[in-house]
């Protein structure tokens, strides 16, 4: 099973929130499920990244240096965590940022034009839930349904016009996902 | 032939003879503090917070519920208490180191909260329970065990006067500064706590009186020089006045 | 969040929640990385319930605060992290002296000084031997999972008020930011005001830490006190033990450490090592007889060993010893100044220790 998922780009992606929807989407699916944030002095424009692992089992370890699954919004960060990607894992690329393929032919790698299918939806912000769609379809460890039912679940706050964009923004990465 | 009470000493004080020296006003304030809270039948839901200082022993005199705080954290405790029972009357009673020096922060954070709390200051010019040194509130010039010299402003900077400071926020409701040398002011004195009290339990705010005391025992004096040295030195520095009333500046501070 | 409904929390905000369902009304605290959500998440829940909650000027005032509001009988707590904590020591011993129950929240950050903001096991030695002055003990919970967190904390404020002694809940920087699926408890109501509390309405109350009279009174507290930690000793001591029956070589660890040691005991023995964990749940009182017994049965294999894997320099490595009374050899696993340590450096050690 693929249960170590790094999550990484610059803060203000949305990587921790999105990250924590993908936690409570497969804690809602019954599985055990951690989520781990990097925490730092930085803010907004800083290097963030976020670990999701999940098992059948409890859960020991929450941290990841070897992951089954790397969701990489920005360039700085597919230099630092793809090399550690598990022979045979996957790894999800923000192909509007990121202007080169993958360095490796022994793992699976998903492109996703996210930061620009999110503007044309109407806003760059939801550019997490376009990749999160992407993780869907690329992983299979969630279904887009269950990600969709757990937006309401982990924002209970979000208003209907936003929960619209992000669910067109979630189904845009799951369709639009592709591989070379 | 019949006898009339003129005087009794109030039941809120307990029969245990004061550790205090005489001429000290430590004696003399809690008596006032016990008598207003006999007369304004607050005994039963008062709660005092006790200072590291000569005062540590408030709670063997007056006798309602008491907390000893570290030092200079009365305040903080004075804070959390009315917060979580509100309907308890809550007094910090304080020093000068206690309140100016070690627990300035406490001091005027609780002040600029506004605290619904009321603050009596005793102000002595001098640190009593340690055996007579500097205070943040010494004079210039005074001699103390360690201002040997006399306090001088070039090494150990100037006098705090925590009326004009706390009176330069927001927040407090009442600022008075009150003295114990003749009956007049004792007269007064308690008329000036009473209020501070009256504004705690009708939710106003933040109370403070400082009362200038003398301290003859580590100001070498007899009480008698003692009161004519707060009737002369102190209160050229900290006058006696009203501050702050009804949440009024009374009295623009120059610190 | 419903009762017993899986939630997936934070770290630092299912401490909050947990604390407010369990009775805490008073919160004071001051900033600082890596524990802030709980002010934050208190700053707003505890107002909903009646309680309140006030942003301290400094450590000094919080703790100061919670000895005022514990002092007057209500269920309070405060949380900081290392330096934070280091600062509220005084406030602590006279805390313990005063026998009012404080519960107090340390989320380690690597140190000494202002060190760094990451997960660092390094107070050990300061929550569980002393950090204030005079002869006084905090009951110290050392919780590794986001369920532990909210049983731990949720069961504190019973703990501290029944033996009137603060409470610590010690964890590295990782347990506050962890997020994990939990069953909340119920909400209780706040209990009702002790006897020997402040405004208590039955008889009067003086709490105070400074006995001067008669001459033999603090040696009288003193004998008080550690009468009431011996009993402490015997009744709230925890540990656990994974894989420890059989096991050869045994790895000592609380907090993160403990969790991360779980997957390499696993790994381990697919290897065909037969590995351990003790985990000590209360750091203070440490599990000695458990441990005891534990390294008792190991001694008679000679080859056996013990492994003590701690974000500190050869602190919880210090009760460890105690315990087991130089029956087993011991070999120390640390990181320091805020470096956590994966599964793998752990294998590793443990595999080449034990050849």
């Amino acid at each position: 099973m693929l249960n170590k998922i790094i999550v990484a780009g610059f803060g203000g992606q949305g990587i921790i929130v999105g990250a924590k929807m993908l936690a409570v989407t497969l804690m809602r699916d019954g599985k055990e499920v951690t989520h781990f944030p990097s925490y730092g002095a930085e803010m907004r424009g800083g290097t963030c990244n976020c670990f999701v692992v999940t098992s059948d089992k409890p859960i020991a370890s929450p941290m990841v240096k070897i992951s089954d699954v790397a969701m990489i919004f920005n360039k700085p960060s597919k230099a630092k965590f793809e090399p550690n990607i598990k022979k045979g894992g996957i790894m999800i690329l923000n192909k509007s940022l990121i202007d080169e393929d993958a360095s490796r032919d022994d793992i699976t790698t998903y492109y996703v034009d996210a930061t620009n299918i999110a503007d044309e939806l109407g806003s760059a912000k939801c550019t997490n839930m376009v990749m999160f769609g992407a993780f869907a379809k690329a992983t299979g460890l969630v279904s887009l349904e269950s990600l969709i039912g757990a937006l309401k679940y982990t924002f209970p706050k979000m208003k209907d016009e936003l929960f619209e964009l992000n669910k067109k923004a979630l189904t845009a990465g799951y369709e639009k996902a592709f591989t070379k | 032939m019949a006898r009339k009470t003129l005087y009794k000493k109030t039941s809120v004080l307990t029969d245990k003879i004061m550790h205090y020296c005489p001429g000290c006003a430590h004696s003399l304030t809690q008596k006032i503090i016990a008598e207003l809270i006999e007369e304004m039948g607050l005994q039963k839901n008062t709660i005092f917070v006790a200072p590291v200082g000569c005062a540590v022993l408030l709670y063997d005199y007056i006798d309602c519920d008491t907390v000893e705080a570290a030092h200079g954290r009365a305040p903080a405790m004075a804070t959390a208490i009315k917060r979580t029972r509100p309907d308890h009357f809550v007094v910090s009673y304080q020093g000068d180191g206690d309140l100016l020096s070690i627990g300035i922060a406490e001091t005027i954070h609780a002040a600029n909260r506004g605290e619904n709390i009321t603050v009596i200051f005793i102000n002595n010019a001098i640190y009593g329970m340690t055996g007579g040194q500097m205070a943040p509130t010494t004079l210039i010039g005074q001699v103390t065990t360690t201002t040997q010299k006399g306090r001088n402003p070039e090494t150990e900077g100037y006098p705090i006067r925590a009326c004009e400071l706390l009176n330069t926020l927001v927040a407090p409701y009442f600022i008075e500064r009150v003295k114990l040398t003749s009956s007049a002011d004792v007269i007064k004195a308690k008329k000036v706590l009473k209020k501070a009290f009256q504004n705690q339990l009708d939710g106003k705010g933040y109370s403070f009186v400082e009362v200038l005391a003398g301290c003859p025992t580590n100001w070498r004096m007899t009480p008698a020089d003692a009161n004519k040295w707060v009737d002369e030195k102190m209160t050229e520095f900290y006058p006696i006045k009203n501050f702050r009333d009804e949440g009024i500046v009374k009295e623009a501070s120059k610190c | 969040m419903a009762d017993n409904e899986k939630v997936l929390i934070k770290g630092n905000e299912a401490i909050a929640e947990a604390a407010v369902r369990a009775g805490c009304r008073g919160y004071f605290g001051y900033p600082i990385t890596p524990q802030n959500e709980v002010p934050e998440y208190m700053s707003r829940r505890l107002p909903e319930v009646g309680g309140v909650f006030v942003q301290a000027e400094s450590e000094l005032a919080s703790i100061n605060m919670v000895y005022g509001a514990t002092a007057a009988g209500v269920r309070a707590m405060t949380s900081s992290s290392s330096p934070g904590i280091s600062l509220m020591q005084e406030g602590i011993s006279y805390i313990a002296g005063a026998e009012t129950p404080a519960v107090i929240m340390n989320m380690m950050r690597g140190g000494p000084g202002l060190g760094n903001i990451a997960p660092s096991q390094a107070d050990y030695l300061q929550a569980t031997k002393g950090g204030g002055h005079g002869d006084y003990n905090l009951i110290v919970f050392a919780p590794s999972t986001v369920q532990e967190i909210v049983d731990i904390v949720y069961n504190a404020f019973d703990v501290a008020f029944k033996y009137r002694n603060p409470v610590m809940i010690l964890a590295d920087g990782i347990m506050g930011q962890i997020s994990e699926a939990v069953s909340m408890p119920p909400m209780r109501d706040p209990a009702d005001i002790p006897d020997w509390a402040l405004g208590n309405g039955k008889n009067r109350a003086v709490i105070k830490s400074l006995r001067l009279s008669p001459d033999d009174a603090l040696a009288a507290h003193n004998k008080h006190l550690q009468e009431k930690l011996a009993k402490i000793r015997k009744e709230v001591v925890q540990s656990e033990e994974y894989k420890c029956d059989d096991a050869d070589y045994v790895v000592v660890a609380y907090g993160t450490p403990a969790r991360i040691t779980k997957t390499v005991v696993d790994a381990l023995r697919e290897e065909g090592l037969k590995v351990g964990l003790f985990r000590p749940i209360t750091i203070w009182p440490f599990p000695y007889d458990a441990l005891k017994a534990l390294s008792d049965r190991m001694s008679k294999n000679s080859s056996s060993k013990i492994f003590v894997a701690e974000m500190a320099q050869n602190q919880l490595e210090q009760d460890v010893r105690m315990a087991v009374e130089g029956k087993v050899a011991i070999d120390s696993f640390n990181r320091l100044g805020g470096v956590n340590f994966d599964e793998e450096d752990l294998f590793d050690f443990i595999k080449k220790s034990v050849k």
